[in-house]
């Protein structure tokens, strides 16, 4: 009984423990991990999966999937940058909009906004899937943002704008003081607001809490149209670290953000995970990514790990619940 | 008589529970055993030891003077156990014949599958036990009483020696109940032993041969269903006298609470089918007004349809405390004071993953929040209120409510909508799979609701239960109403008279 208890609470820190051996053996392992300087960087990195983890983490407790975000995080990133860089020449009414970085910002928000909510309509309204939506919506988005882009990267972005992605506030990157504000802020949503318990009820089932008076497709929508937010900040923040809109970005960032929500715990089939699982699975990740590199180990090896150590963190969850049923 | 099955002191817990407590009895070849016990009395945990479900008890299993070691429930069917459950495991997207000889299909020589021979195998033992269907149909086209039959057709391809079902009526209309006793009495005259498990009286009377009690996992007694009274098998149950159904004095006030006019819904895509066709009726306060009819008579859809839920081309009228009421989405049921039961807790009337407290609350969120905010102190002290109120049996309000009772389930769904303090209760089938002690608790509590000026109205398919709840019984056939009954003038021959199809 005592050893099976002890088992049960460490499965309950999977992620944590994992977290910690990780740390441990890449500061034996290297010199270079356990410094300020490389610290920052993986928080960082991590920042951008984060923030569109955590819109998959409240689309995934719905029992639904967005493909798309990386596309949308694509779009909106050249939006931004667009809108900054040459402005909006309404050529008929002979007017010419110019945009100041905090009025870009609010345009790539919007952009981020529309798309996720059509992908919120098309799973409510017209009862597609979320995985064939959202997909389709990765191949729109993505066409959009050639469109807008031309195809080429949008470069010169400014000095208030960088500041978004480069710069530090009290002694802490900016893009990791905007991941922490939205961790707050959906993990305050998940476990204290109604509509943090009707994303549960939903996905726990759907049909009983539609009978509960609940309006299931108003909480659909929402969870995807956050998706689509929070895709456009990881847009914006990209846009603004590498001072350049890529008409690349944001590719297989989809892939990246689920791993972080299955890593943290979060099921696959709805109603059960955590915000705060989810921010423990995008650590393993980023960590996991830069300990590689640190290690030298070929790109292509990296990815291979990266899928053995998704494949190992299902097992390990089933596992538990299998011992706890 | 030999028994072909034999099961000695059979013991098995879960975390440290006793499911079962040396537990012997003995099954005998071309005889109905009905097995009897309220839910947990340990009965599905016996039957997952014999079909190989559980590999780890204590005890022993003698099938066919051979100690058993199963380890999978394939194993125990491959040596001629199958176990038929309440929920059906034919896959509705293959044939008949795909079914039945399913992960042992028979191989032409290429090694693809030899339908015509597989076809003809299962077309053999369809007309074994009277099934005249096609062994090339889709399992998804049949009905639930024949795909029910497919099961028992897979069960004889195994050359079953026992076969076990699990109250397998629960989701049969009458006809279709007397052509599975006619099967039941076939198997019987082959030499199958029948383990059968129940909780309805008339069906004990009709087939058992023997019946075996179990009671908080132990054994009460096994005896020969010849000769046995209602009254006794109810003891070996519940273990206590109960007496002949709930009795209870009407509390009608004259106030009317709910007045339907006309409700007729068209089966979509078809214009000269009804789902329901010119319902009317009314309710006052205190009344409890029973819903009868067969599978498909259109009461679920009436209560449905009622509360807001698939209300696409529905006409007519519903007038609740004396005003239109217009409901078009379940929101709009609530907001008129209405609440629902629904007929399947599980896949209805709850989140199974979710706390018992968040269950409850889920109906009455507005008022338990500011701001979009919940006052965790305000939801729990609602939840606490309600499992006293209601004696719900749970360690606390934080726990999980799939690990609660059937019985006590219900109660949560009950409590979820007396939170909102309703003016009409709809009940859809609100005793279905709970055991008889939690029977009479429902009963009480819908008494005790009528009391308070509720007016309820309770489908039901159980008759005796209707006969002793409902102040009318309002009965319907194809989506009509057909019949109106007071108490006083209500007997199950006319009821049932008025609940069959006039063709």
């Amino acid at each position: 009984m005592e050893k099976n208890d002890l088992l049960k609470n460490l499965g309950k820190f999977q992620s944590l423990i994992a977290l910690a051996l990780m740390v441990i053996l890449l500061t034996s392992m290297t010199d270079r991990f356990l410094t300020t300087d490389n610290m920052w960087n993986v928080l960082r990195q991590i920042s951008v999966n984060l923030c569109i983890s955590v819109g998959m983490t409240l689309v995934i407790l719905t029992a639904g999937i967005d493909l798309s975000v990386g596309s949308i995080l694509a779009f909106s990133g050249a939006v931004a940058a667009g809108l900054l860089k040459n402005g909006v020449a309404l050529q008929n009414a002979n007017t010419f909009i110019g945009f100041t970085a905090f009025g870009a910002i609010v345009g790539a928000l919007l952009a981020g906004y529309t798309l996720g909510w059509f992908n919120g309509l098309m799973v409510t309204r017209f009862k597609v899937p979320a995985f064939v939506a959202t997909l389709a919506m990765l191949t729109i988005a993505r066409g959009f943002t050639m469109l807008w882009t031309g195809g080429f990267p949008i470069t010169g972005l400014g000095e208030t704008f960088a500041f978004i992605g480069t710069g530090w506030f009290l002694g802490v990157p900016m893009p990791v003081w905007i991941t922490i504000i939205i961790v707050f802020a959906a993990h305050i949503l998940t476990t204290k607001t109604v509509i943090g318990r009707h994303i549960y009820a939903v996905g726990g089932n759907e049909t009983a809490t539609m009978l509960s008076g609940v309006n299931v497709k108003r909480v659909k929508i929402f969870v995807y149209t956050i998706a689509g937010v929070l895709a456009a900040v990881g847009g914006i923040l990209t846009t603004s670290r590498l001072d350049s809109a890529q008409p690349n970005a944001g590719l297989t960032f989809e892939l990246d953000a689920i791993a972080a929500v299955v890593i943290g715990g979060t099921s696959l089939s709805g109603g059960k995970g955590s915000i705060m699982g989810t921010v423990q699975g995008a650590l393993v990740i980023g960590i996991l990514n830069n300990g590689l590199v640190l290690l030298n180990v070929s790109p292509f090896w990296q990815q291979v790990v990266k899928g053995l150590v998704i494949l190992l963190a299902v097992i390990l969850d089933k596992l538990n619940t299998q011992k706890t049923d | 008589m030999k028994p072909i099955l034999k099961i000695r002191n059979i013991s098995k817990s879960f975390h440290g529970i006793k499911a079962l407590d040396d537990v012997s009895m003995d099954i005998y070849p071309g005889q109905v055993s009905v097995l009897v016990g309220e839910n947990g009395a340990g009965k599905s945990t016996l039957m997952k030891i014999i079909s190989g479900v559980y590999t780890q008890y204590q005890g022993h299993v003698i099938y066919k003077d051979k100690a058993i070691d199963f380890n999978s429930p394939k194993d125990a069917q491959e040596n001629g156990i199958s176990i038929i459950h309440q929920e059906l495991n034919t896959i509705e997207g293959l044939t008949i014949a795909e079914n039945v000889f399913l992960g042992r299909e028979f191989r032409n020589k290429f090694n693809f599958i030899h339908y015509r021979k597989m076809n003809q195998a299962t077309r053999n033992y369809l007309s074994k036990i009277g099934l005249d269907v096609a062994p090339a149909n889709k399992v998804g086209d049949l009905k639930v009483s024949e795909q029910q039959v497919v099961e028992i057709a897979k069960a004889l391809s195994f050359d079953a020696g026992i076969i076990i079902m699990d109250e397998p009526t629960s989701s049969l209309t009458g006809s279709e109940k007397d052509a599975l006793f006619k099967i039941i009495a076939d198997l019987k005259s082959r030499g199958v032993a029948i383990i059968y498990i129940t909780h309805k009286m008339d069906e004990i009377k009709h087939i058992a041969d023997q019946v075996i009690g179990l009671r908080d996992g132990k054994m009460v007694g096994q005896l020969p269903a010849k000769g046995l009274t209602k009254d006794q098998i109810i003891r070996m149950m519940v273990g206590r006298d109960l007496t002949d159904g709930f009795k209870r004095s009407s509390c009608i006030q004259d106030t009317e609470i709910m007045s339907v006019h006309g409700i007729t819904q068209s089966i979509p895509g078809e214009k000269q089918r009804y789902k329901m066709q010119d319902v009317s009726f009314s309710l006052n306060k205190g009344e409890v007004l029973g819903v009868f009819g067969l599978i498909g008579a259109g009461r679920t859809e009436l209560l449905e349809a009622l509360f807001g839920v698939n209300t696409a081309d529905l006409k007519g009228s519903i007038n609740v405390n004396g005003k239109p009421a217009k409901i078009k989405h379940v929101k709009d049921a609530m907001n008129a004071g209405m609440g629902l039961v629904p007929e399947d807790r599980k896949l209805q009337g709850l989140i199974l993953e979710m706390q018992v407290m968040e269950n409850m609350s889920i109906t009455s969120l507005k008022n338990l929040s500011s701001v979009g905010f919940i006052h965790k102190k305000k939801e729990k002290s609602l939840a606490a209120e309600y499992i006293h109120k209601l004696s719900i049996k749970t360690p606390s309000a934080f726990f999980t409510t799939q690990k609660l009772s059937g019985g006590n389930q219900q109660k949560v769904v009950l409590a979820k909508w007396l939170e909102i303090n309703p003016g009409v209760l709809l009940l859809d089938e609100p005793t279905r799979g709970i055991d008889v002690g939690a029977k009479f608790e429902i009963y009480k509590l819908i008494d005790d609701l009528a009391k308070q000026g509720m007016g309820i109205m309770m489908v039901s398919s159980e008759l005796p239960e209707l006969l002793s709840v409902a102040d009318r019984i309002m009965v319907m056939c194809e989506g009509a109403v057909t019949a109106m009954f007071n108490k006083q003038e209500a007997t199950e021959e006319i009821i049932i008279n008025a609940a069959l199809p006039k063709k």
